[in-house]
């Protein structure tokens, strides 16, 4: 049996990003933004628009693959994909999906992308909930639990309760992430810093762990990535960065009715992430930059406990500031300020933080800049993970 | 229509053309708290679903339970979701686990004061808190 893997098979050669912007403010609308995300990866790439041969995408993402193959003039429509479910769980499940299409032959040149302007449409954290509701939302909405936040906040409560981790590891995640925007020009909350005492101060959202900064933005935007085969990934105008691994999934039934998964406080990766690092042959200690989505700090807890990068025993002493900030740190997380301060961009931003990191061009640069691992959006279902590495990895 | 921990004005729930869920409602009208068990395996199921996940059985009947539990997570929102929550935050809501059936969750509100501690692990009995068409199953606090 041959080796069935994506391991070292695909590269992304092209990054591309809208200004960033905060909700409501994008002059242009959400089609525009797609569009010129996908045409910034392309002079990224040094490519032509018209020879991007697929598209994928996740979160049920509003810029449809066909109008975008003809408004950009694709020549050779040749694959279109969506990754199932909501928000960012599928960031990296859509790059995998394009590096698979890659790998598979089926596509030569495809974009993975995400355009969202939020303030075009309906806000998140006010239910769009009809007066009538059916399915599991019976069960929840008559209780007063609609929004993405209300979701999760009970699997964050739990997991803090059965580890006894303090509301200061999450603090600290936010922080960093603040702390990285302020060099980003890109970043919505550059030259708004976040310290201890104002996230304290922050109104609560959801009690006990759920502060303001705690909670992800809204904001308006696109970004995308161009993946190639790896046999071709020198063709390109920069450094190319190789696909070594993804995982996408869920754990056993995280989508049972009315919060009834067997593995409650969870961000759903104990059953991926396994398998992935066996495929990118490397391990948790590897990583020597971590991209994890923020839709709340809780997730992003749970997320590095089940990718191995953060036991919850000494969650209380790892999760500090100083560890997680790129001058300092031993694990230095959301180095390009994520979606808490740079952009709520459904984590495509993470992805292409990772590709500057290992490209050696991003602003905050890490040391060790090998290999990355960037971790799709908590607690939804299904999620997805990616490992990245230079071509020394290979 | 007696007193509601929550204001009225939120979504209602509503029976899906399918049906799966209205034995539940039902049951709740009536005063009675019913979840599915399987007729292939006997195990408890809940929320309503169509098929056994253990074995693969059709035959999923309906049972009435006693609402007592325990506490397995909580959340007090603040931010208002709904309209009809303005003025009304923080307000409790639990996932409730049912240890003598196969320790399936529900959600509720833990009816009393929000600033109440609401300690993990503590029991609860169901409380049947009837609307203008549908009755809710709300939960407090009892002692063992």
């Amino acid at each position: 049996m041959t080796d069935r893997t994506l391991r070292g098979k695909v590269a992304i050669v092209g990054i591309g990003e809208t200004t960033y912007y905060k909700h409501g403010q994008s002059p242009d609308s959400e089609f525009k933004l797609a569009l010129q995300a996908v045409v910034k990866a392309c002079e990224d790439a040094g490519i032509s628009p018209h020879d991007v041969d697929g598209f994928a995408s996740y979160g049920n993402d509003r810029s449809d693959a066909p109008r975008l193959a003809s408004a950009l003039g694709t020549k050779d429509f040749r694959f279109s994909n969506m990754f199932w479910g909501g928000g960012g769980g599928g960031v990296c499940g859509a790059v995998g999906n394009a590096a698979a299409a890659v790998a598979t032959g089926m596509a030569d040149c495809v974009v993975a992308f995400r355009s969202l302007a939020q303030g075009q449409y309906a806000r998140y954290g006010r239910s769009q909930a009809a007066s009538a509701v059916m399915g599991d939302d019976a069960f929840l909405a008559p209780y007063g639990l609609m929004s993405p936040a209300q979701r999760f906040a009970m699997k964050v409560t739990r997991f803090m309760h059965d580890h006894g981790i303090r509301q200061e590891a999450l603090r600290a995640i936010s922080l960093a992430c603040y702390h990285h925007a302020q060099n980003n020009p890109n970043a919505v909350m550059k030259g708004r810093p976040l310290d201890a005492a104002k996230y304290d101060a922050s109104r609560w959202i959801i009690e006990p762990f759920f502060h303001l900064y705690d909670c992800c933005q809204e904001n308006d935007g696109a970004a995308a990535v161009i993946v190639v085969p790896a046999e071709r990934a020198k063709d390109f105008k920069g450094k190319p960065v190789y696909l070594l691994a993804c995982g996408q999934g869920s754990d056993h039934r995280s989508a049972a009715p009315v919060h009834n998964m067997p593995n409650y406080p969870s961000s759903h990766f104990n059953q991926l992430a396994p398998r992935m690092y066996e495929m990118a042959k490397l391990g948790p200690s590897d990583m020597g930059i971590v991209q994890c989505y923020e839709n709340f700090t809780g997730g992003v807890l749970m997320s590095l406990v089940e990718h191995g990068l953060v036991k919850p025993e000494q969650a209380n002493e790892v999760l500090v500031p100083e560890n997680l900030y790129v001058e300092s740190g031993k694990m230095p997380l959301n180095t390009s300020g994520g979606n808490l301060a740079e952009c709520y961009m459904h984590g495509l931003e993470l992805v292409i933080e990772a590709v500057r990191q290992i490209r050696g061009s991003a602003i905050n640069q890490v040391k060790r800049s090998d290999a990355a691992i960037v971790i799709g959006g908590p607690m939804v279902t299904p999620v997805s993970s990616l490992i990245l590495g230079s071509e020394a990895t290979l | 229509m007696s007193e509601t921990y929550l204001p009225h004005g939120l979504p209602t729930p509503s029976t899906a053309p399918d049906g799966l869920a209205e034995p539940y409602w039902q049951g709740t009208r009536e005063g009675k708290l019913r979840i599915q068990k399987c007729k292939g395996c006997g195990a408890w199921q809940w929320g309503p679903e169509w098929i056994c996940h253990r074995c693969h059985s059709f035959d999923l009947g309906w049972e009435e339970i006693r609402g007592r539990g325990r506490i397995y997570s909580y959340q007090k929102p603040h931010h208002p979701v709904h309209t009809a929550l303005s003025d009304r935050g923080p307000y409790v809501i639990v996932l409730v686990e049912l240890p003598e059936y196969g320790n399936v969750r529900m959600v509720g509100n833990l009816l009393g004061d929000a600033r109440q501690a609401v300690p993990i692990g503590a029991p609860v009995e169901a409380v049947f808190e009837p609307h203008d068409g549908y009755t809710l199953v709300q939960w407090r606090l009892v002692s063992t």
